[in-house]
């Protein structure tokens, strides 16, 4: 096995392979680099843009900068002051461009932008709220799609797809219109198990599974019981 | 239709990354894309129907509903609206019967706005039909609608043509260059294929180190330095490599590649030639934003009589294995597309979304090859520093800024146009040069860059100090900065971001509420501070040079002109806590039950 590449992240001794993302060499260091788009394994986004970190002082999306032979010895800063307010200003404007009702959301506890949410301690958004009119989406035999609630971090776009690779889900128009559209024709062949796998890999309640809802009460759900990061965190 | 969308879909290939190409002809056929002709397509090309559709409405020029059966795209620039923009828009709505965004009854006319179509020395401007029209007054809107109304083609409604090469055959424009200085790179005397000539005596790395000797760096704006982009090219894994001239001349105020691709396209494709040489590449695309389409065939003219003279095609000049040839990929709209990633995902068929770095395009670019992606300037000047050497080259300009700049002026001057200066030129120098008074402002690299005042004046244009890509928009005391210039800027970055980063999508339209509630009085010095604070974050949350700096128009004034914004200010900090207006919100409640607010 090659040697590992050492590095600091606030303060902290970490190393990683080289290749690897740093968020992902980070997260096995104990260092959690909070994150909304990231998703192990596949194709970075790097659009949520929560896990920036600074590199030797340069701005940079952990999920999509590699760990390599410019970041030996580097110093990493995470969680400071400034960047953790630049998170949390992320965090906030995702409220304020969606419409995100956590109390009457299937997603609640088990939602990833909930949980950043109170990971920093977000009370009310520091920007007035747009209330966007948004379209939904239930006409593919499994799956409904509440556009109010999606964060367009690509992850279905990135992960689901059928057997020839093609994709069941794409972005849609540009800019502040942006939007997720699922594949009308292609919708029909989804089994349950891919329903499933698109709902789960949704960090929010933008993508869920007709015909099911809170299996697991409210309390025993994922982030009701550990906050975001804890289990990462050492 | 699905006999003619095959045949479009074979001509190009039956190959999905040209999708662009085929969905410009499916437009041209139909006049819009229809949803049954997305269906036929994404099926003949076995992609997802929604992965058509993403590249669809990514762009501006592209419509999956009709158009009307002319359309027409006005320009809604800044310097287009100092022009009398307003009163062309009035006339066009009038006279086509519809209103700016629609679709008249009756089908014959479509009327939209569109940003920067490049032609800010001579606005007001449009696109009718694909033809441009410029200086337009509400009399020539008459006759244009008339005209069409009565039949006839735009084409046939262009009374005089502009200088140049715009008159010829295969332009027949009424577009005119205005070049009003020309300097010892671009704009002089130079016989085709001189660089080529001495390039085949010498190797890639030749060339290479000639070209990093000259100092020459990119002049789209970021100013990357030429020879080090390529070498990283040439050096990169991989035996097909590519050539990518940037033609999406997309920052509003520019209009300076239009000029070059007019007037001597045989350069800048010499100049691609030359580049593929040094780093190993045997095809070029030349990248062409939409807006330009009128410029096509006299492009590929140029390029058919290059493979005649054998300074392109096959054993170039009779060098064996110097083989090089070039493709034009149309735009379709966005301005995006103009960043050099954005630009490859456009040329292979997707939405122009920038890629993440790294891998750089030098490392892993178009169809993942190593790609060098130039701007049409850059690519002009690279064949004169192979003729006449870079010591030559380097004995023009400033120290650090080697060369010259063909800068792109519009605005509150008396003469607008394309000037080729040297390098180290002050701005002031610049303002007497173009003959302008009574300058409030000068925003310097477009939107992206910097808008100064005179205290900045004494500057240089130069790399070292006020850097630019080439547009330079000059201000006149009589416009208000607030309104007619940082909204339209930040409005623009809003309408072309793609939307993939969250602080650009979300963040730059909390900067627009708060710009609007400085300029109708409700602001507090707070929100100022406010501004720049999440103006800030945006230069470092963003991915691409777009969402980096679409915040400069609203940092940069505050900046320079923070007294436009204080003036503006009527409401202390204590008294306005909640940006919400209580009492004008359940205004009418209270009237209805008859409670006094």
């Amino acid at each position: 096995m090659a040697e590992k590449i050492k590095f600091k992240i606030d303060g902290k001794e970490c190393s990683g392979e080289a290749g690897q993302f740093i968020i992902d060499a980070a997260a096995e260091c104990g260092v959690f680099i909070p994150f909304l788009c990231h998703m192990k394994g596949i194709v970075p986004a790097g659009s949520c843009r929560v896990c920036t970190v600074k590199v030797n002082g340069r701005p940079m999306a952990a999920c999509t900068t590699p760990v390599g032979n410019d970041i030996q010895n580097a110093s990493i800063e995470n969680a400071t002051p400034q960047l953790e307010e630049m998170r949390k200003t992320i965090i906030e404007l995702l409220f304020v461009e969606g419409n995100h009702f956590c109390p009457t959301c299937e997603k609640s506890g088990n939602c990833e932008l909930q949980a950043l949410a109170y990971r920093y301690k977000m009370m009310v958004p520091q920007f007035s709220y747009n209330f966007p009119l948004k379209k939904l989406d239930a006409l593919t035999p499994k799956l409904f799609i509440d556009r109010n609630r999606c964060i367009l971090c690509k992850k279905c776009i990135r992960s689901i797809k059928d057997k020839d690779n093609k994709s069941y889900f794409a972005f849609n128009k540009r800019g502040a219109k942006l939007e997720i559209h699922v594949d009308h024709e292609m919708a029909p062949s989804m089994n349950d198990e891919l329903a499933q796998k698109a709902m789960d890999n949704c960090p929010v309640g933008a993508i869920l599974k007709k015909e099911k809802g809170f299996e697991i009460p409210i309390g025993k759900r994922k982030f009701d019981k550990k906050p975001i990061g804890s289990d990462i965190e050492k | 239709m699905e006999a003619k969308l095959k045949s479009i879909i074979e001509k190009h290939g039956k190959d999905a990354g040209r999708l662009m190409d085929i969905l410009h002809d499916v437009q041209c056929e139909f006049g819009h894309i229809p949803c049954d002709a997305v269906k036929i397509v994404s099926k003949i090309l076995n992609i997802s129907k929604v992965d058509v559709e993403q590249t669809i409405s990514f762009y501006h020029f592209f419509s999956t509903s009709p158009v009307g059966k002319n359309t027409i795209y006005l320009n809604d620039s800044v310097v287009a609206n100092f022009m009398g923009r307003e009163e062309i828009a009035k006339a066009f709505e009038k006279e086509a019967g519809c209103s700016l965004g629609n679709v008249s009854k009756d089908g014959m006319f479509g009327l939209f706005n569109t940003a920067c179509i490049g032609m800010n020395d001579q606005e007001p401007a449009a696109l009718v039909n694909g033809i441009v029209f410029t200086q337009l007054t509400a009399s020539k809107v008459k006759d244009i609608v008339a005209g069409l109304k009565a039949g006839k083609k735009a084409k046939e409604l262009v009374k005089s043509f502009g200088d140049g090469a715009n008159a010829s055959e295969l332009v027949k424009s009424m577009v005119n260059n205005n070049i009003k200085k020309k300097g010892q790179v671009i704009f002089s005397e130079y016989a085709t294929g001189s660089a080529l000539q001495k390039l085949i005596n010498k190797t890639p790395e030749d060339i290479i180190n000639e070209i990093k000797a000259s100092n020459i760096k990119g002049r789209g704006g970021a100013g990357f330095p030429t020879g080090m982009k390529w070498d990283f090219c040439r050096k990169a894994q991989g035996a097909e490599k590519y050539v990518i001239c940037n033609a999406d001349e997309g920052e509003p105020g520019t209009f300076k590649d239009r000029v070059l691709l007019t007037e001597i396209p045989q350069r800048v494709f010499e100049g691609m030639a030359v580049a593929g040489y040094a780093i190993g590449a045997k095809q070029g695309i030349l990248y062409l934003r939409n807006e330009y389409l009128y410029l096509n065939a006299h492009l590929e003219k140029t390029l058919e009589d290059l493979k005649k003279k054998n300074l392109l095609g096959k054993n170039i000049l009779g060098k064996q294995g110097f083989d090089f040839d070039v493709r034009i990929q149309l735009g379709a709209g966005a301005y995006i597309c103009g960043e050099e990633s954005g630009l490859i995902e456009s040329a292979e068929g997707k939405r122009g979304e920038p890629r993440n770095r790294p891998p750089f395009p030098a490392q892993k670019g178009y169809l993942n090859k190593p790609t060098v992606v130039n701007n049409v300037e850059t690519l002009a000047s690279v064949i004169r520093i192979i003729e006449k050497g870079s010591e030559w080259y380097k004995s023009i300009g400033t120290k650090d800024s080697s060369g010259t700049k063909v800068l792109s002026i519009s605005g509150d001057c008396k003469n607008p146009g394309v000037y080729e200066i040297e390098w180290g030129m002050t701005i002031k120098e610049m303002l007497d040069m173009c003959v302008a008074e009574n300058v409030q402002a000068v925003q310097v690299a477009g939107p992206s860059g910097r808008l100064i005042n005179e205290k900045e004046f004494s500057r240089k244009i130069a790399n070292e100090d006020l850097a630019t890509g080439g547009s330079m928009i000059v201000i006149g005391k009589q416009r208000n900065i607030l309104k007619d210039v940082v909204k339209n800027f930040t409005e623009f970055f809003i309408d072309e971001s793609c939307g993939s980063c969250v602080p650009c999508r979300a963040l730059n339209p909390v900067l627009l509420q708060k710009l609007e509630k400085v300029i109708s009085g409700k602001a507090t010095s707070k929100d100022i501070d406010e501004m720049t604070r999440l103006g800030k974050m945006m230069k470092e949350l963003n991915r691409c040079g777009l969402g980096q700096t679409a915040a400069n128009p609203v940092l940069t004034s505050i900046e320079n002109f923070r007294n436009k914004y204080e003036e503006l200010i009527k409401i202390k900090e204590e008294q306005s806590v909640y940006e919400f207006d209580m009492n004008g919100a359940v205004k009418e409640s209270c009237e209805m039950v008859g409670r006094k607010a």
